[in-house]
């Protein structure tokens, strides 16, 4: 028993968070200006801050993650980092020329109060910073918020650093997809582009954390949102941001700045979500849902009623981030199974009262909590309180599932010991057949593993 | 609205200045408000008639994340919007981080967005860190007044403060809208502030005069303007708010070396 220490009793606690579940701002803040074409991210503060959070992403999406960092020292940290960084600039761009720095601040530089807007107007009056090239920022104290957070403040900060207002067009569409995987992103452009809708998302991580092995190390591989379209993000007739965590605040600041109207919508996991979305780019847009969609929907509803057997009354615990657990704890109430046990370390009150509403429409009163003591040690409580079928979550999910043999969908962020995350989508109606094709998987394997001899079939 | 953070030697006088001030102010139909940035949370204590007001640190702390913008901001003397950051203990935690984190949750919540004509926030001492420099970093307070004396280490900080505005109006919009003399009764003190206003290429807005007036309205948790209207010291103090109010002298300043500081002294002070 690896967890043998979990107490069944909930005691309240205040000061103490056991395996959080969540990370660090910057982690976000870095995976985000990834998705920018030819970016630098660059952390300004320790070094150790830096490797911590470049080796999180790399062994998730098991590629090489690049990022400068301002190498604080003690006398940094006494001085203020105003000097590191601007020699930082000053150096990536003579040395590995990127397009442009996305600089997102530490736990430290944040408390001794570098003003990022402040360092960086000032490296370009100093002229460190090339002419057509940019930088770009954030402030990502990792003591305030989560990962999403991180993510959300520079997807905010690459708004700041393009968008200026412009003559709208008919129909271009701004797509903020918040924290999803590349093949997530992948496929929400795949699904514009069948809906013939002309479309920006960023940012976007498809083509630059799931690139192609060529033989030839790329430093900044092909995908990414480019400088030009960003450019552009101001003209756009319409912005759907995926995610109220992730995604609303630079929808909002997008239109404080470009006049841009704006949708908040579920991130599209689910047959609800995913229909939600489309008729809300149907009517962004003025264009129609396309013949190909309508055909994967009548898929996903033909497993669904040909399994629904295997998967009713299921009890599922399921971690995570707030804008992915909504619309997956959507989904599973719709297959008739029971989300009862949810935590999310990202805080917010409006996510409780989400996944509430979302499971009192089947009369399911699940236990849900999110912030910092919404964390792992918890959800095992609550599962030996309760016990479960499923559990759907990142990979620190898997020692409960071996304590308790409990089958177990690897999903979000992080997923250290399986690939495929970032190939095959979760979202979309393609995304929902793989999510029914992982659950029923993992709930029939364990079925044929334990079945008695006489009752082991060979059609399920 | 104009935003002005006030800045000075600690113990110059510099939160009484401000609420009396602000007084003047709210006394001429102006909607206010104040911003205190010191731990010890006295910012507004005349203006609200004693120590009533719970800072947006201990609210934080007690009631998380959550925060409502009623929670935190208590009108004081003339409708005046009163809000304290707050801060850790003396001795233990990060003041500086901690205007950080309440000047960021006063945006959040939108306390700039009322209808205000003016935001006043009173720093504590000298700008000792990254955090106590929040208030003049760029979109947050454009214009800043110094209360000085005419004592070597007031001037001192003095010269000292317009380094940091220096530093920071090269990147933001920030400036030096003058120098506040609040009287210690030093010999020659207004000809000698007059001197250093010029020589850091700004003005001596106003001088104050000492009066002991001030103290007893202060004994009584309230601003002269509001303790003894018809004071002659109440009418510095309106005059003080309507020379801000028509202010339109805003400059880098130039500070001055040390030698040329006691050269002034020289020149102007005791030593003459």
């Amino acid at each position: 028993m690896l967890l043998r220490h979990t107490k069944k009793e909930v005691a309240d606690r205040k000061a103490l968070t056991i395996n959080p579940a969540k990370t660090c701002q910057p982690i976000g803040a870095m995976y985000a200006a990834l998705g920018i074409n030819g970016c630098m991210p660059h952390s300004h503060g320790s070094q150790g801050c830096c490797a911590y959070h470049r080796s999180s992403l790399t062994r998730h999406y098991k590629e090489p993650v690049m990022a400068g960092s301002s190498s604080f020292t003690e006398g940094a940290s006494v001085f203020g980092g105003q000097a590191n960084l601007v020699q930082a600039i000053n150096n990536i761009f003579t040395i590995y020329d990127p397009e442009i720095i996305a600089v997102h601040s530490t736990c430290l530089s944040e408390t001794i109060g570098d003003d990022l807007p402040q360092i960086v107007a000032n490296a370009e009056v100093s002229g460190k910073v090339p002419k057509g090239k940019k930088v770009i920022y954030a402030s990502t104290p990792s003591y305030v918020g989560s990962h999403i957070t991180g993510f959300a403040n520079m997807v905010q900060g690459i708004v700041k650093g393009f968008a200026q207002p412009g003559i709208k067009s008919n129909d271009l569409i701004n797509i903020i997809p918040g924290w999803v995987e590349p093949s997530d992103m992948a496929e929400i452009k795949r699904i514009l582009s069948l809906m013939k809708v002309p479309s920006i998302m960023f940012p976007d991580t498809s083509g630059v954390m799931n690139a192609p092995q060529t033989g030839k190390h790329e430093f900044y591989p092909q995908g990414g949102t480019t400088s030009k379209d960003l450019s552009r993000i101001g003209s756009a007739s319409h912005t759907c941001a995926l995610g109220k965590w992730a995604s609303e605040s630079a929808a909002t600041l997008l239109s404080k700045m470009a006049q841009v109207p704006f949708t908040i919508c579920d991130i599209p996991i689910g047959l609800k979500a995913t229909d939600r979305f489309l008729m809300e780019l149907a009517k962004v847009s003025g264009h129609e849902i396309s013949q190909e969609l309508e055909f994967e929907r009548g898929q996903v509803a033909d497993i669904i009623t040909d399994m629904h057997q295997y998967l009713y009354g299921k009890k599922v615990a399921l971690w995570g981030d707030p804008d992915q657990l909504i619309p997956l704890t959507e989904f599973l109430v719709d297959l008739d199974m029971k989300p009862i046990h949810i935590v999310s370390g990202t805080p917010g009150k409006a996510f409780e009262k989400r996944i509430k509403e979302i499971c009192a429409t089947k009369d399911i009163t699940p236990n849900v909590k999110s912030g910092a003591q919404a964390d792992m040690y918890l959800m095992h409580q609550w599962i030996l309180n309760e016990p479960v079928d499923l559990l759907i979550g990142n990979t620190y999910g898997k020692y409960i599932s071996r304590d308790m043999d409990i089958p177990f969908v690897r999903h979000g962020f992080p997923i250290y010991d399986r690939i495929g995350h970032s190939y095959f989508p979760t979202v979309g109606y393609k995304g929902s057949m793989r999510l029914l094709e992982m659950m029923l998987s993992a709930i029939m394997n364990k079925m044929d593993r334990e079945a008695p001899e006489e009752r082991f079939e060979l059609v399920m | 609205m104009r935003k002005i953070a006030i800045y000075g030697k600690g113990g110059i006088g510099k939160s009484t200045t401000t609420q009396n001030t602000v007084a003047g102010l709210a006394a001429m139909g102006k909607k206010v408000m104040v911003v205190g940035c010191d731990p010890k949370a006295d910012s507004t204590r005349l203006l609200l008639g004693g120590l009533a007001q719970k800072t947006v640190l201990d609210t934080l702390r007690e009631e998380g994340e959550d925060v409502e913008l009623d929670d935190i901001i208590k009108d004081g003397y003339g409708a005046t919007r009163c809000v304290e950051s707050g801060g850790p203990e003396p001795g233990v935690g990060c003041a500086g981080r901690g205007i950080i984190t309440s000047i960021n949750l006063l945006e959040q919540l939108g306390a700039y967005e009322q209808e205000l004509d003016y935001a006043f926030y009173d720093v504590l001492g000298d700008v000792v860190c990254g955090g106590f420099a929040m208030p003049i970093r760029e979109g947050k307070a454009e214009e800043i007044y110094i209360v000085v004396s005419g004592e070597m280490m007031a001037m001192y900080a003095a010269n000292n403060i317009c380094k940091g505005i220096v530093k920071y109006a090269d990147a933001g919009g920030v400036r030096l809208g003058g120098l506040i003399c609040n009287s210690r009764k030093v010999d020659n003190e207004s000809e000698m502030i007059e001197q250093l206003a010029k020589s850091l290429g700004t003005q001596m807005i106003h001088f104050v005069p000492r009066d002991n007036m001030v103290q007893k309205a202060e004994i009584h948790r309230q601003t002269v303007i509001e303790f003894d209207s018809d004071h002659v010291q109440a009418d510095e103090y309106r005059q003080l708010a309507a020379k801000i109010d028509s202010n339109e002298m805003r400059v880098i300043p130039t500070p001055l070396s040390i030698e040329e500081l006691e050269k002034l002294l020289i020149d102007f002070g005791i030593a003459n």
